[in-house]
């Protein structure tokens, strides 16, 4: 019951977080100029290197598949009272699930062994992160500090399996052989293909519609059906919950276990899509991003897809400013990134008691 | 006889210098959490004090300039923490987050700019450098047996911010438990409440937690970048943040447990650089990887309350506000 | 004891206090002047801004205009160290101790005497010693807080007030968590002080405490002060109508009960809470179709507990719970919840923000809350909005629900319009059994009395009520039969007809239960 003060829903929902966006690319323009770039310019590059011609976009539709599924992952545990920051980890052990069915299934048909590698990568993600989660319900061990040391774990895990038992002795990396082909994704280069449309090579595939077709779920599952009702009244109240005959652990292991099997999805898109074999840190921060993208995206499935778009773009963009600034490397867009979750996350409310001001006296007038 | 005191001596050694950054780190978070601040970003607070201790050395040609540098950063970096979730009452674990991403990457663009290699800053030279200090009379006394190889491989041969180290957890726990600060710092952490009827400033306590935070991961940034190694690089902190977190909860957030703790946590890491590939009788090769979990093992057991159990402050991660 | 001559300077003299928390006016242009050695009452419903305004005495909350002067001399108070400066000393009701701290420490804080502890600690135990003999406040100073029960904390509390000199004592409501004999005692303490000077200001809503306790008393209405009175001039019922603003009425009219068969038996109820407590003692008792039982007791007696435990929702350490002589399963489990609520038994809780409803949640949401598996809220693992919604609306018709607003936000409605939300929601079912918490707390006097009607209705209706209060005139306003609680047993229990305030007074301060239980 705090006096927050209340906005209008398009401030709250529009206005606030474009502000709170703007100070942290405002900041980035800062650094840009610290380096002695011209941050006009870097923007201008950043644009055309994410959607300035057909391979940058299906470049940044690639990487926002990826934060799509992250995203929603932690939107999701998020309505269960849970922060999951361990979606690296989850989709790392997930891409595990993957490449074991790509490597030891392919006498399969392509029609079986897709699905079921998809479904094993949502059952390794979602059994990663059901431990902390049942951590958290049984045994009262905060779920923040257990999903950072599962996030080491998993490093851990990944690094002796893939090193000491899958990596291919051929190849000098420690990466697996290569998946037999019938067991990948399509790429949309031969969707589009079908359809007689030239697209260019890129790493985008059906796990973009993957992603889609998650967050369709997410957004269903959380605000139209019972479990999800269970789920954000376990988030809101555990008290309440008990009440109303609703079991709080229980419901918090089947969130975490969701949760996880959407960060799982991540590796679908990585390890069965893009890289057609299984490597070492695949995940490349992709995890940690879900969380800017969820804070972002007010943890909806509509808007954590908007965020992943805009991460997506940066990320893509963001390469290309690294190639064509001298001074700019890759790394400029993780500061964008930090000052985002900044900004959009932790002095979310910075602006609020202003724009409340405002308002009030808009309103008053 | 003589070799297997040097072998074990320079294995406790290595200990201590791998040691040093995790108890920095953890008595950083010992302040903030014990004030009710969730500090999830030591990590980030580390890797900006390194990159700003190994610049600033650099271009002063001093170690002890790069030191300043890296507790100012480190504790401008807590102030941003201090802002958002003191000031505006955010989420403190998201504002660690967004710390450790600033962090990591921030110095890797100001590197990239600023020095031109990749990432790195340029190698130090000595002088730029925290050395190995000898204490007094030890060619005299290494002569001893076993004593005299412990004084002089053990006691002796370690740069200043090891003994600063070895100062500062007495001199923590003494602040703790002892003082007045300590008493509404540890107050403050359980019930802001009490602290605020009491007629003390919650934030104004909770802001000298941070402060104390970001100097205590500043110096642990300027070890790794000017004392361990001569440059800073990118992502150089490698998750020890985070283990100092671990080896916080690991001390239930006491400063002499948390430095056992600490220990415990670089004795398997020194352990396992000696470990590789040597088959242990009854064992086999244990693998590396194994070594590297343990820590983070031995935490979530101890969180889950297999092996005793860790209260954390009350209140630590609830934004103060005095209507409940 | 003679109030203090009105020549000498009011020891507090409020003028024009205001403060505003959002929408929230929750206090009005206050001024208050409290004579110095004498002992002030402050009496108001729940949430007429009683601790709003100590609190900013206290230095807790900044008044928002006003001025406040000490001694004829103003102050000005931004924050509780400029109050402890001024001599004035708060006890809270919700006590502000650390609780793994020892008690020692906890009068420490804030007031250590140097930078290192342990010359304070010296010095403290000497002045605390004092203390303790001059006023029989005995606690170990060594103790944990955690380790010792409400009283011995509230009387650190009051060890910390005096231990740092203070002239000016508030309390606030300090004998909701004291048996009636430890709120004799206090108030004995009281007399002592103000014999020797001290100006206390005691906040309650109890009007027995003020007429036993005070020289003269304000009452405050809606963030207002509405009178002041001495209270030798003043009555009980006088008081009780400046309170609510018009004649009271608490007396529902209703017709003698007409009991049928037994719906609800426990036996035995045992029920020991997390930190080791016992909170129940073996309770048995039993409730019968078309009768409303009523459990007195001063609050914390293991009211709240007995309702949380036949609605299935604590582990019991012992006993049987019979619906209809059927043995219920143990409860504790959400399943055991379930299944109560599938038999039958309604439920309103006492913590209607945390447990009744969701405060996020919509009204529609909260409607269903406990219902969400409802065959007609939608088809198989979907949930409809719109059933919800639909079903929200009219019972919001029903129960006088004003906004009648499905979409607003269940947080923002007021405390009784959430009531008939909950209550509205557990009796659409037509169940044999309610239990039900503390009906009207926070509840304004409208929405009182139509609770109350509502509750009497369905007795009439021939169904079974269980009612819990820690107000006794609502419990003899509405109880057929009265069980009385004290210390986790049940203590007595009286007909409608024989039961008293003198009467249940006494058997709440655990007096007199012999006589009355035989």
């Amino acid at each position: 019951m705090s006096a927050g003060a209340r906005l209008p829903r398009w401030v709250d929902l529009g206005l606030l977080p474009l502000l709170n966006l703007a100070a942290a690319f405002l900041l980035s323009g800062l650094v840009v100029l610290a380096i002695g770039e011209d941050p006009i310019k870097a923007l201008r590059i950043l644009v055309n290197g994410a959607v300035g011609y057909p391979e940058a976009v299906a470049f940044t539709l690639y990487y926002t598949t990826n934060f799509i599924l992250t995203g929603l992952a932690v939107a999701l545990a998020f309505h269960a009272g849970l922060f999951n920051i361990g979606g690296e980890g989850q989709a790392y052990v997930a891409g595990l699930g993957v490449g074991l069915v790509c490597l030891y299934l392919d006498f399969l048909p392509g029609f079986a062994v897709v699905p079921i590698a998809i479904l094993s990568a949502a059952a390794f993600g979602a059994a990663w992160a059901a431990i902390p989660g049942w951590l958290e319900a049984y045994r009262g061990s905060h779920v923040v500090i257990t999903t950072i040391m599962f996030n080491f774990l998993a490093a851990a895990l990944m690094t002796y399996l893939i090193t000491n038992w899958l990596l291919d002795p051929a190849h000098g990396a420690p990466e697996t052989r290569r998946f037999a082909g019938h067991t990948t994704l399509w790429t949309m280069q031969q969707m589009l293909g079908w359809f007689g449309i030239k697209a260019p090579r890129s790493p985008l595939n059906a796990a973009f519609f993957l992603a889609l077709a998650a967050a369709a779920f997410v957004w269903i599952y959380v605000w139209h059906t019972r479990a999800g009702y269970r789920l954000r009244t376990v988030g809101s109240s555990h008290k309440a919950a008990l009440y109303a005959g609703i079991d709080p652990a229980r419901t918090i292991v089947v969130a975490m276990a969701i949760s996880g099997a959407l960060a799982g999805l991540m590796a679908v898109n990585e390890i069965q899509g893009a890289q057609a074999r299984l490597l070492l840190s695949f995940t490349g921060g992709y995890g940690f991003v879900g969380i800017a993208v969820a804070l972002m995206g007010r943890n909806h499935p509509v808007g954590v897809c908007l965020a992943a778009l805009l991460f997506g773009a940066l990320y893509q963009g963001g390469a290309e400013l690294a190639f064509e600034m001298r001074n700019i490397n890759r790394e400029m867009v993780i500061v964008i990134q930090g000052l985002i979750i900044l900004f959009c996350g932790a002095l979310e409310n910075m602006f609020r008691p202003t724009l409340a001001r405002l308002f009030a006296r808009q309103g008053a007038a | 006889m003589e070799d297997l005191v040097l072998q074990t001596v320079s294995l406790l050694a290595s200990t201590v210098r791998l040691a040093v950054p995790l108890i920095l780190c953890a008595l950083a978070g010992l302040f903030a959490e014990r004030s009710g601040v969730v500090d999830i970003g030591l990590e980030g607070k580390m890797l900006a004090g390194a990159f700003a201790a190994a610049s600033v050395a650099f271009w002063l040609q001093s170690a002890w300039a790069g030191l300043a540098a890296a507790m100012l950063v480190s504790i401008a970096f807590a102030l941003v923490h201090g802002f958002a979730c003191i000031t505006h009452r955010g989420n403190q674990v998201v504002a660690g987050m967004a710390l450790n991403v600033l962090a990591v990457g921030l110095t890797a663009v100001l590197a990239f700019a600023w020095f031109q290699e990749g990432g790195k800053t340029p190698a130090l030279a000595d002088a730029a450098r925290f050395r190995p200090l000898q204490l007094p009379f030890v060619a005299e006394i290494s002569t001893v047996p076993v004593l005299g190889t412990i004084y002089a491989r053990l006691l002796s041969g370690h740069n200043a911010l090891v003994y600063l180290t070895a100062a500062l957890v007495p001199l923590v726990a003494f602040v703790v438990f002892r003082t007045r600060f300590g008493l509404r710092l540890r107050a403050v952490g359980e019930n802001p409440h009490a602290v605020d009827t009491a007629g003390i400033s919650v934030a104004r306590l909770r802001y000298q937690a941070m402060l104390a935070s970001g100097a205590l991961c500043g110096i642990a940034g300027a070890y790794l970048s000017t004392a361990q190694s001569a440059s800073f690089l990118r992502e150089m902190t490698a998750g020890k943040g985070f283990l100092a977190l671990a080896a916080l909860i690991f001390g239930k957030w006491m400063p002499i447990p948390t430095l056992f703790a600490c220990l415990l946590f670089a004795f398997a890491d020194a352990l396992q650089g000696r470990l590789q590939g040597v088959a242990l009788p009854g064992i086999g090769v244990v693998p590396v990887q194994a070594i590297q979990a343990l820590p983070y093992l031995l935490t979530i057991l101890l969180l889950a309350g297999f092996v005793g159990k860790a209260h954390a402050p009350r209140a630590s991660g609830i934004p103060y506000s005095k209507e409940k | 004891m003679e109030a203090a001559s009105a020549l000498e300077l009011p020891a507090l003299e409020l003028r024009g206090i205001d403060k505003s928390f959002g929408a929230v006016h929750a206090n009005r242009a206050v001024d208050l002047s409290v004579a110095k050695g004498s002992i002030h009452g402050i009496v108001g419903e729940n949430g007429a801004g009683k601790s709003t305004l100590m609190g900013i005495v206290y230095g807790y909350y900044a008044a928002d205009a006003g001025t406040i002067r000490v001694d004829g001399k103003e102050v000005h108070i931004a924050a509780s160290q400029d109050a402890i400066a001024a001599g004035i000393g708060m006890v809270h009701q919700h006590f502000m101790l650390v609780e793994n701290f020892t008690v020692l420490e906890n009068v420490l804080l804030g007031a250590e005497g140097g930078a290192l502890l342990k010359k304070g600690e010296a010095a403290a135990r000497a002045a605390l010693g004092k203390i303790m003999a001059d006023y029989g406040l005995e606690v170990d100073l060594d103790a944990k807080i955690e380790t010792l029960d409400v009283g011995t904390q509230q009387r650190v509390e009051i060890l910390k007030a005096l231990y740092r000199g203070a002239q000016i004592l508030i309390l606030d409501e300090p004998t909701a968590v004291l048996t009636p004999q430890e709120a004799d005692a206090l108030f004995r303490l009281l007399d002592t002080w103000r014999s020797q000077g001290r100006t206390v200001i005691l906040i309650t809503h109890k009007l027995r405490e003020i007429l036993a306790a005070t020289d003269r008393v304000t009452v405050m209405r809606q963030g207002a002060v509405v009178a002041t009175r001495d209270t030798a001039a003043t009555s009980q019922e006088e008081l009780a109508e400046l309170m609510v603003g018009r004649r009271v009425q608490l007396r529902v009219a209703k017709d003698a009960c007409v009991p049928g068969a037994e719906v609800l038996r426990a036996t035995g109820l045992r029920y020991v809470d997390a930190r080791g407590v016992e909170r129940l003692r073996g309770v048995s008792l039993s409730v019968r179709a078309g009768e409303i039982v009523g459990i007195a007791g001063v609050s914390g007696n293991g009211q709240s507990e007995l309702l949380e435990a036949l609605a299935g929702l604590l582990p019991l350490a012992g006993g049987e719970i019979f619906y209809k002589s059927e043995k219920l399963a143990p409860p504790g489990t959400a399943a055991a919840s379930r299944a109560a609520r599938l038999h039958g038994i309604a439920h309103v809780p006492e913590d209607r923000h945390r447990m009744g409803m969701v405060v996020g949640y919509s009204a529609a949401e909260s409607t269903i809350l406990g219902y969400h598996g409802d065959e007609d809220l939608g088809f198989g693992p979907l949930l409809s909005n719109r059933a919800a919604t639909t079903r929200t609306a009219r019972l919001m018709g029903a129960y006088d629900v004003r906004p009648a607003a499905p979409a607003l936000r269940s947080g923002n409605f007021s405390g009784g319009n959430q009531q008939k939300i909950v209550l509205g929601r557990e009796i659409d079912r037509d169940p044999e059994l309610l239990l039900i918490g503390q009906p009207t707390r926070g509840v304004d006097i409208g929405a009182i009395e139509f609770i109350h009607r509502r509750l009497v209705a369905l007795r009439d209706a021939g169904k079974a009520i269980l009612l819990v209060s820690c107000e006794l005139d609502e419990i003899l306003g509405l109880a057929d039969r009265i069980l009385v609680m004290f210390d986790g047993r049940i203590v007595g229990e009286l007909g409608r007809d024989a039961a008293d305030e003198r009467a249940l007074g006494l058997m709440m301060a655990g007096v007199a239960q012999a006589a009355a239980a035989e």
